[in-house]
């Protein structure tokens, strides 16, 4: 059985220093209290794997205004301006990773791939320091699998065994996360009791789910 | 008609009925509302969706459904939710029948920049590497200029978004297809002169005898 735990003893769980992939895009929509409580707990020098930086002010937003971040690893910041600022101080190191590059990544973790070869990158400066590979006398780059710690995902219905099941543009990078690293905690809209999900309805299944946290709404 | 409304007409008409569209933030987003009526588009969503239909009316935004640039959108009959991998593998995977996007600088290999300026501005580069190279169709609407700079050059300055990917840059000044020998001038707005137009591209134009005229911008 999965265990519903509180947010303080989720974030209990994470330290100083942790990698964390966080799922939303553009704040839709990050596991919104999980970051207000590391946001309160302090929680420093993260590794933050994500999409993008949101908004200053929403989601995992405030973790960068916050100076929680020693690396973010994203595809786009420019809708937060102090990652901008952090990352041209020299504060916060940034690695910009095409988006759907950073999804295979993150992907390939998840499925004991040792990467991914993608025609995305090349000729740019995502190219620099990786090797390119030619299959059938195409070239492709090399792109690395990227695991994390923790991963907190969003999930709308999700039951007590931990099957999520996500709704509409908020699945994002969410299935993705919940399969690349140890210790994964969704934060549900909504807990429901096991058998109250159609097993065809989900999206992400409860064995990949270590705690689950209640109630955005 | 100003110019972008301009532009973002002329790029619809180079769309097919049955066409999977990605349209970028801004002046792209304007293309959808020049599609003809009885066409039937479906328009994807970098973050998750197919069939993303207009804007969503005051009041009835829903905050989990936003399209690529965190604005509030609808999704039509028949559309569909993905995860950011699939998302990546329609776009990646060659079934985008093309993607209309904006440039800093495009030249005439087709190269094409558009997602920082060293130094100054670096939002990163989104799904923009991907879809560009990964639909069948990239098409570049822009304004031709950009504050009297030219953007549309010999040989791109800035860090590139993507390799010899760009097939057409539609401007207010005309329509210009990126070919093997360099850039064709197919259409030009009849407002301006063959010389305006060369006057405002850092690439020397190849220029048609059968040089068409765009529809006037009244």
């Amino acid at each position: 059985m999965k265990k519903v735990v509180s947010i303080k003893e989720a974030v209990d769980m994470i330290e100083d220093g942790m990698s964390i992939m966080i799922g939303g895009f553009l704040g839709c929509k990050n596991p919104f209290k999980l970051v207000d409580a590391l946001v309160e707990k302090g929680v420093k020098d993260i590794t933050l794997i994500a999409n993008d930086s949101s908004f200053p002010d929403v989601g995992i937003g405030k973790l960068i205004v916050n100076k929680q971040v020693k690396k973010l690893i994203a595809s786009h910041v420019g809708t937060n301006k102090e990652t901008g600022r952090q990352m041209n101080s020299g504060e916060m190191e940034v690695e910009l990773v095409p988006q759907g590059t950073l999804a295979e990544r993150i992907r390939a973790a998840g499925a004991g791939l040792g990467g991914v070869l993608t025609p995305t990158g090349l000729g740019t400066i995502v190219a620099e320091g990786k090797d390119i590979i030619e299959v059938d006398g195409k070239e492709y780059l090399l792109e690395k699998p990227l695991k994390a710690d923790v991963a907190l995902i969003v999930g709308a219905r999700v039951d007590k065994k931990g099957n999520v099941r996500y709704t509409k543009a908020t699945r994002n990078f969410n299935p993705l996360m919940a399969t690349a690293a140890d210790l994964v905690i969704v934060e549900a809209d909504e807990i429901v009791e096991v058998g109250d999900l159609d097993p065809d309805d989900v999206m992400t299944p409860g064995i990949f789910v270590d705690y689950i946290v209640g109630g955005s709404e | 008609m100003d110019d972008k409304n301009y532009i973002a007409k002329r790029v619809a008409q180079e769309l097919n009925d049955g066409d999977v569209v990605n349209l970028g933030i801004g002046l792209p987003t304007l293309v959808a509302n020049y599609i003809p009526q009885e066409y039937e588009i479906t328009l994807q969503s970098e973050n998750g969706f197919l069939g993303m239909g207009p804007a969503a009316e005051e009041g009835k935004e829903d905050p989990c459904l936003v399209n690529a640039g965190g604005m509030h959108v609808t999704i039509n009959p028949g559309g569909v939710f993905f995860d950011s991998a699939d998302s990546f593998l329609i776009i990646r995977g060659g079934h985008v029948d093309a993607t209309v996007l904006g440039a800093l600088e495009v030249d005439e290999k087709g190269n094409l920049a558009n997602w920082m300026i060293p130094g100054k501005m670096v939002p990163g580069m989104g799904g923009a590497m991907d879809l560009v190279t990964g639909a069948k169709k990239v098409i570049v609407a822009m304004n031709h200029t950009a504050r009297g700079n030219h953007k549309i050059l010999k040989e791109c300055t800035l860090p590139l978004t993507a390799v010899n990917a760009v097939d057409l840059i539609v401007t207010e000044m005309g329509v210009m297809e990126v070919t093997d020998k360099g850039i064709l001038l197919t259409e030009i707005n009849p407002k301006y002169s063959v010389e305006d137009v060369q006057n405002a591209t850092g690439a020397t134009l190849i220029v048609p005898e059968d040089l068409k005229e765009m529809e006037p911008q009244d």
